[in-house]
């Protein structure tokens, strides 16, 4: 058998090795485009309307525009960083998973947030309060925020204890089904009998972009540049894992500690943006989905494809959120859930037709 | 106490039980490189389980198992995964991958988590699709290809890293008589390449081409031998029950189902 193939056979496969090379840039660089079409539209949308030059001015310090860099530059970019957490980590569960339908709460963060907020919202006596004091007890200067975070990160630890580490794939979907569901039930107990916070806490739930900030902007980036290397280190084992997780440990990776690396740093991202940002749905699930269907399997590509996709995605709803029912707005978790819904379901259809 | 064992991929007096039940009870058996042994047994013989202790997925209880005079364990599992390939029978695959992406794949053992492919790679790649005749499915989804032909680009991935020891699990249990005799032939020509392969095996004609046969039967050795062998009427039976017949056929020995007597 010819152990050396011909030069012409193997220069005409070396252009071959990539899915189309082309569909991968022109995917990555329409993502790219959307997302300063997002920034622009972002900040000069609303209900005051911004000129681009005032824009331009504010951002560069020339003329000073509290509207644009105290509220509307941290909102998109706090959106941004938001949407690009929950589809990175998003398409990080559904490889770790195996699973499409995979989404960055699965292992209870979510629950594990709200029940964290709610926590603070009943110390502090109200959501504004437990956020804009900066400080659930007078002495002890921490936010909702921290409890959110806390919450989330807590709820998966004790996924990760009940299903016994991170080898059996199916006991942790179960453990955080449970833990979702018993986090729920201890949040709602809470709530009882006190309508000032059920309306506090719901507000938080449904997802809002409104309380970022510049704090939960740099918050979030900071754990978004810590924990990204580690993206790039996975994408190999993601993509072997889809031969089943017996033939990847075949393969020489060391699964147990990869696995927990995965579950760590999914978990660090998504309660640093449910902590600031709510519980948002559907963008960690929808954006690597549609994305998959584009690139292909690779997660070498569809990792970063599913941050800059959900970044643009979760912009683009907070921009309609904003823009839609103004001067009022829409609580964007809603909406995300409301577009993301009928997409998905088309996805679904489509996939079925092919 | 083991012993070096001898050049080859040996089992030596290996038990292993799962949650108290054993599964394998004092099993020896060699894989040498450049042979075809089939592995046959009942359901639940413990026949998927030798192949995991093979492959140094499970570790046995009692017993070691000595990859090139070296005891497995003492294998990294990078160098692990050069020397031995593993084909399982779990249905899974990357369905969004291509058939080129997947086979890729077998390379990891080489390239870590973050190498990049280098022209050895390349070669080994393209040797593996060559052999296995998938070069012309490189570019299709493996959720769009045919069992057979997702099940050779499999064996690609498998053979993509070189392995000097190939172990398959039921690699023709869901395939129609042609893939099952084309699947066969291609495990056959392996030998040429100094591959050692174990197949795991429900029906015993598959096995006759083999180069030896190992009986498994309550997670004990019944029998190795040749084919001819081991495929008998008596040994047959007294696993499978009165239904087995065994008849000659051009010198060769075919196993059928008859009514129990």
């Amino acid at each position: 058998m010819a152990l050396r193939p011909n030069p012409t056979q193997s220069a005409s496969s070396r252009g071959g090795l990539a899915r189309p090379l082309t569909r991968r840039v022109l995917v990555f660089a329409a993502l790219l485009g959307l997302l300063l079409l997002a920034l622009v539209l972002g900040v000069a949308e609303g209900t005051v309307k911004i000129g681009a030059l005032e824009v331009i001015q504010a951002v560069t310090g020339a003329v000073p525009n509290p509207i644009i860099t105290e509220l509307r530059l941290p909102r998109v970019l706090g959106a941004m960083l938001v949407g690009a957490v929950l589809g990175l980590c998003g398409a990080a569960f559904q490889g770790l998973f195996r699973n499409p339908l995979a989404d960055p709460y699965l292992m209870g963060s979510a629950a594990g947030a709200a029940f964290g907020v709610t926590v603070a919202v009943a110390l502090a006596g109200g959501l504004t309060a437990a956020f804009s004091t900066n400080a659930v007890f007078e002495r002890i200067p921490v936010s909702a925020t921290l409890f959110g975070f806390l919450g989330a990160v807590g709820a998966v630890a004790l996924t990760l204890l009940l299903s016994g580490g991170a080898s059996r794939t199916n006991d942790l979907i179960l453990a955080g089904v449970l833990v979702s569901s018993v986090l729920t039930s201890l949040t709602t107990l809470l709530l009882l009998h006190d309508a000032n916070r059920v309306f506090s806490v719901f507000a938080y739930t449904v997802g809002n972009l409104a309380f970022v900030g510049w704090d939960g902007v740099r918050s979030i980036a900071t754990y978004f540049l810590l924990t990204l290397p580690l993206f790039f280190l996975l994408g190999r084992t993601l993509n072997a894992l889809s031969l089943g997780e017996e033939t990847a440990r075949s393969l020489g990776l060391p699964l147990g500690r990869l696995k927990l690396v995965i579950i760590g740093a999914v978990t660090l991202l998504t309660a640093s943006a449910v902590a600031y940002a709510g519980i948002i749905g559907f963008v960690g699930l929808v954006a690597p989905h549609a994305l998959r269907r584009i690139l292909g399997g690779d997660y070498r590509y569809l990792l970063p494809a599913s941050a800059l996709g959900g970044a643009v995605l979760l912009a683009f709803a907070d921009l309609l959120a904003r823009v839609l029912v103004a001067p009022a707005e829409l609580p964007v978790g809603v909406l995300t859930t409301l577009l993301g819904g009928p997409f998905f379901l088309y996805l679904m259809w489509r996939g079925r037709a092919r | 106490m083991r012993d070096r064992g001898t050049e080859g991929l040996c089992v030596q007096d290996v038990s292993f039980a799962y949650r108290g039940k054993p599964v394998l009870e004092g099993v020896s058996l060699e894989l040498h490189r450049g042979e075809w042994l089939a592995l046959l047994g009942p359901n639940g013989a413990g026949k998927s389980t030798l192949l995991r202790v093979m492959a140094g997925l499970l570790v046995p209880q009692s017993g070691w198992v000595v990859l090139e005079h070296q005891p497995l364990a003492q294998y990294s599992s990078w160098e692990r995964g050069q020397k031995l390939a593993f084909l399982l029978q779990t249905g899974a695959f990357p369905e969004d991958l291509t058939a080129l992406e997947t086979v890729r794949l077998g390379r990891t053992p080489y390239l870590g988590l973050l190498g990049r492919e280098g022209k050895e790679d390349l070669e080994a790649i393209q040797w593996a699709m060559k052999v296995t005749q998938t070069a012309a499915l490189r570019e299709r989804l493996l959720s769009r290809l045919s069992g057979g032909e997702r099940q050779r680009v499999l064996l690609a991935r498998a053979l993509a890293g070189r392995p000097r020891y190939l172990l398959l699990d039921e690699p023709t249990a869901h395939l129609d008589l042609h893939h099952q005799a084309e699947f066969s032939s291609l495990v056959a020509g392996l030998r040429a390449e100094d591959i050692g392969v174990l197949t795991v095996l429900h029906d015993p004609n598959l096995a006759r081409t083999a180069d030896r046969v190992v009986f498994l039967a309550g997670g004990k050795l019944k029998a190795v031998g040749a084919p001819a062998e081991v495929l008998n009427e008596e040994l047959l039976r007294s696993v499978y029950g009165d239904w087995v017949r065994v008849r000659q056929l051009e010198g060769e020995p075919v196993v059928l189902l008859g009514g129990p007597r």
